[in-house]
């Protein structure tokens, strides 16, 4: 192949790359940060300021709102994988054959169905007058109908629901790769369990447990729908904010303030989880 | 003599790195030509070149007569058998072997026609509908070979096609494909790190190092008379000294190696007393037992070690702690019972070592 | 800690009850969610009245069936419509986009490939907002200077495909790639040494060999535009894609016929799922 025509093959494919990106993602946010350091100072007439932003930091609701969706979604992270540990490492070593790849699957179940379903689900289950409260009345448990829905515990348990797939995937194929001679080593050398799963499962499984997170955690930060549904009117989630000021309240220029924030909370706390573990960013979302 | 494939100072050059150096040759029609040598000497290179993946740095490539570097790879009347073959695993043995014909956009019915003859040549009628994975690594080879065949190419380019096949099956293909050649009578280029695939099928033998052919020859040739020490030591086994010329007549020369054995050879008319030489001695030209008084060299050595490998099998000899030399071991039944420290005599004649002088 | 190494019975026990316990969270709310779909009562919860087919094939209010209901029959079929539109676009240019990455060397590829990866980190919701304000300040900077009041660029169906398109095709791209990496490059030269054109090579060698992956690409594809809510929700105009019209009716008070429709959902990806099975055993 000659030169010149490498050259226009690189062009041709180069171009849709770079509309794509470009007019759906880079230019986008540039307009919008252009649009978060405006300010309307009378109609139609607009001056550069960081006014939004200060009006972000002298709210104590606004940033409360973002400090509470960053703390709930580390937190959610944490939980994730605590919960999701054992059940990886049992689907990845306990089992063989046909009975690993259908729980494995079984997993997988969740992501097949549309988020807006299984939150649904979890409406049917918590309400007041749902499956879990008559259930109880019903043995006489309890006396009245109790309301399990907009509550933190219950916004938490959903969020983690939600991820769990993007945590049990990574977790399940590290530990795959992880060669059972070696715990039957470590078990030889007289090892206790607790010390195999620190000193030699848990390194191994490293790469999988930090793409794990980040991607969970990202997710959970960026999650609209079941804070809102779960947590109801009183759920203070930021992304919630941020279709307030857009949508109800019409305020752009503060609403694009908002996503700004979001992104670089979400993007240093990312990047400090890449920096202590020593992992790129391509690696752990190209995984996923 | 009319010649299919004409290399005309073929260079080709990676960045700095000459991968082909200066590389010239014709091959007459119909022959089988092999491109010897160690790995990353330049022969992929070589025949990408020919086959026109690679444009040559400088130089010219002719077939039949007529330059075809301007034509590009589709075009070009050779067809190249891969180093993996590089079968189709989407599409059956037989949409494989027609695929350069339906390119050629040939009617079905004579595509099926052909297909069908060519699967009967190479002795597997009843393939054309399975698929690439439920072939044996032989068979495979032969589909790779009838899918170019099929094209009736000038040349056929065979890239170390025998390399992923076991040893056994490799003994075997080397038979079937000097058969297969002489079947399609077409110039086959065959490329290969196995000396003794080159020498089993060859008409034609080159010897490629660091990008440069250094002979080309016969097989026999190149055994009995290679030209270079890298040649010498490359094709076939030997024992190789470095010695410095000591006496030397019209007809004999005396030749001391480092360690002091003395060894006749052959007077020729490069040498000079006190120049340093190398000596290359095959094992298989040294007579063991008995004591020849009309042989040129003869000496008595004491067995180090039997390495026993069949019909390979080699003593290391020494003696009085000087060179180690090795030598092939009959198997007439004489030598079974060797063992170390047994002393034997061994002889062999003058014309057989080879001796280069250092430059070389 | 494996199967081979003897354990307590308790130890053992109650590992199983902790797997046990775990598939059904995950599985309850799906249980849930498709057996109400047949009570016969105008709530989604218990007591339990009985069996009814009514949610799907009722044809009158208050027991409107899924069938019969205008707006979510409607919407099933916006949300088909802009699940083909995406999943086609984003086989399309990640198919190109595999083949630029894995093909081709240029400057900046390190930093192309982290923008490559951008649409996955940036949160659904913000993706889709960044999208309206770009598109409103190209349509207010056209009506400003020119006159013309570009419909298009007002929230609506070309925004929800352009906003959905926008991040799944980073999916497409990755997927069809892994599967490129793969791809033995002599296969090509093979088929060119035999009298390929470049096209014709890449008509019955590559791309053959790629269908795997593209397909399965348009199955996730086509599955993550249908079930996308967050992008959406920013771009919707009055056309509403399904996720959209449940979410209002969610709000409104539900009837069991959303868990009709959900059932019909999850039927939808089942039969996804099984395309891509069988897709995967193809390759
Ligand atoms: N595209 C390339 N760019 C730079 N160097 C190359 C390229 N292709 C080959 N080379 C170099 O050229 C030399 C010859 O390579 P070539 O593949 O021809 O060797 P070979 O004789 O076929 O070896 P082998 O027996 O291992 O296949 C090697 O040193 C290799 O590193
Ligand atoms: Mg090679």
């Amino acid at each position: 192949m000659n030169s010149s025509q490498t050259r226009l093959t690189l062009i041709l494919l180069l171009s849709p790359f770079l509309l794509w990106l470009g007019l759906l993602v880079i230019i986008p946010h540039i307009d919008m940060f252009f649009l978060s350091i405006r300010e309307k100072v009378a109609p139609r007439t607009y001056e550069t300021s960081l006014a939004n932003y200060a009006e972000f930091f002298t709210e104590p609701f606004y940033w409360n709102t973002l400090a509470r969706t960053a703390f709930m979604s580390i937190l959610a992270t944490v939980l994730t994988l605590i919960i999701a540990f054992p059940v990886a490492y049992y689907i990845a070593k306990m089992l063989r054959g046909k009975t690993k790849s259908i729980l494995f699957l079984l997993c997988l179940l969740p992501f097949w169905v549309s988020e807006l379903v299984r939150t649904f689900g979890w409406m049917i289950l918590l309400r007041e007058t749902g499956v879990i409260s008559s259930s109880l009345q019903w043995l006489g448990l309890i006396d009245g109908p109790i309301e399990f829905l907009y509550n933190d515990v219950t916004v938490m348990m959903g969020l983690i629901y939600t991820s769990m797939l993007f945590m049990v995937v990574p977790l399940v194929s590290t530990l795959d790769s992880l060669d059972d001679s070696l715990i039957e080593a470590g078990y030889d050398l007289g090892g206790s369990k607790l010390s195999i799963l620190k000193e030699i499962v848990i390194p191994h499984s490293m790469p999988g447990i930090i793409s794990g997170c980040i991607v969970v955690f990202m997710l959970t930060l960026g999650n609209y729908l079941t804070p809102i549904l779960l947590g109801g009117k009183s759920s203070m989630w930021f992304t919630g904010q941020i279709y307030t000021q857009f949508i109800t309240r019409f305020n752009w220029e503060l609403g694009a303030a908002f996503c700004f924030l979001l992104l670089i909370v979400s993007s240093t706390i990312v990047w400090l989880g890449l920096k202590l573990s020593g992992q790129t960013l391509a690696s752990t979302v190209a995984k996923s | 003599m009319s010649c299919d494939l004409e290399c005309q100072h073929l260079v080709k050059q990676f960045d700095k790195f000459t991968a082909v150096d200066d590389v010239s040759f014709s091959i007459p029609k119909g022959s089988f030509f092999s491109i010897l040598g160690p790995s990353g000497c330049g022969k992929t290179t070589l025949l990408r070149m020919i086959a026109g993946f690679y444009e040559p740095t400088s130089g010219d490539i002719k077939i039949k007569g007529k330059s075809v570097l301007s034509t590009p790879p589709n075009k070009r009347p050779v067809n190249l058998v891969f180093q993996h073959l590089a079968l189709f695993p989407m599409m059956s043995v037989a949409e494989n072997i027609a695929y350069g014909l339906r390119r050629r956009k040939v009617a079905k019915a004579e595509i099926d026609q052909r297909v069908k003859d060519s699967l009967e040549r190479i002795g597997l009628p009843d393939a054309g509908s399975k698929r690439i994975d439920q072939l044996s690594g032989g068979q495979k080879q032969r589909i790779a070979i009838a899918r170019c065949m099929i094209l009736n190419p000038s040349v056929l380019l065979l890239d170390e096609p025998l390399g992923a096949l076991d040893l056994k099956l490799r003994e075997h293909m080397k038979v079937e494909l000097k058969q297969l050649q002489s079947q399609f009578d077409t110039t086959f280029v065959y490329i290969t790190h196995d000396q003794s695939e080159a020498l089993v099928m060859s008409d034609q033998v080159a010897v490629m190092n660091h990008g440069r052919f250094e002979q080309v020859g016969t097989p026999q040739e190149l055994y009995y008379e290679p030209q270079t020490p890298f040649v010498a030591d490359f094709v076939g086994e030997s024992n190789h000294w470095e010695a410095t010329v000591s006496v030397q007549d019209s007809q004999r020369t005396t030749l001391t190696t480092t360690s002091g054995l003395s060894i006749q050879t052959q007077t020729t008319s490069n040498l000079e007393i006190g120049q340093t030489v190398n000596i290359y001695l095959r094992p298989e030209s040294i007579t063991l037992g008995q004591e020849q008084t009309t042989a040129d060299n003869q000496l008595q050595a004491s067995v180090k070690s039997v390495l026993f490998d069949g019909a390979k099998s080699r003593a290391i000899m020494t003696n009085n702690d000087a060179e180690e030399i090795i030598v092939s071991l009959p198997q007439t039944g004489e030598f079974s019972d060797l063992k170390a420290g047994d002393k034997l005599s061994l002889s062999w004649r003058a014309d057989i070592a080879k001796v280069f002088t250092n430059q070389a | 800690m494996l199967p081979t190494i003897p354990r307590s019975n308790r130890y053992n026990w109650s590992y199983q009850l902790y797997i046990f316990l775990f598939f059904v969270y995950l599985i309850a709310p799906l249980v849930v969610v498709a057996s109400f779909a047949f009570n016969d009562s105008l709530f989604p919860s218990l007591p339990w009245k009985g069996f009814t087919w009514d949610w799907f094939i009722n044809d009158t209010q208050p027991k409107l069936g899924l069938f019969h209901d205008r707006s979510l029959m409607n919407g099933i079929g916006v949300s088909f419509f802009v699940a083909c539109c995406v999943t086609g676009l984003s086989i399309a240019i990640g198919t190109s986009n595999a083949f630029l990455f894995e093909r081709y060397e240029f400057r900046f590829k390190q930093f192309a490939y982290i923008l490559l990866l951008l649409p996955l980190v940036i949160p659904g919701v913000i993706l889709g907002i960044s999208i309206l304000v770009f598109s409103n300040t190209l349509a207010n900077g056209v009506e400003d200077h020119i006159g013309w009041d570009l419909e298009f660029l007002r929230p609506g169906l070309l925004l929800v495909v352009l906003g959905q398109f926008a991040f799944i095709t980073t999916i497409a791209t990755l997927v069809i790639s892994a599967r490129l990496k793969k791809f033995d490059r002599s296969l090509e030269e093979a088929a060119y040494n035999l009298g390929a054109s470049r096209f014709e090579v890449l008509r019955t060698i590559t791309l053959p060999y790629l269908r795997p992956a593209m397909l399965g690409a348009g199955v996730v594809a086509f599955l993550m535009s249908f079930e996308n809510f967050n992008t959406t929700l920013m771009l919707v105009g009055s056309d509403a894609p399904l996720t959209i019209a449940m979410y209002d009716r969610l709000k409104e008070g539900s009837t069991p016929v959303l868990n009709a429709v959900s059932l019909f959902l999850m039927l939808g990806s089942a039969l996804l799922a099984l395309i891509s099975i069988l897709v995967q055993k193809e390759k």
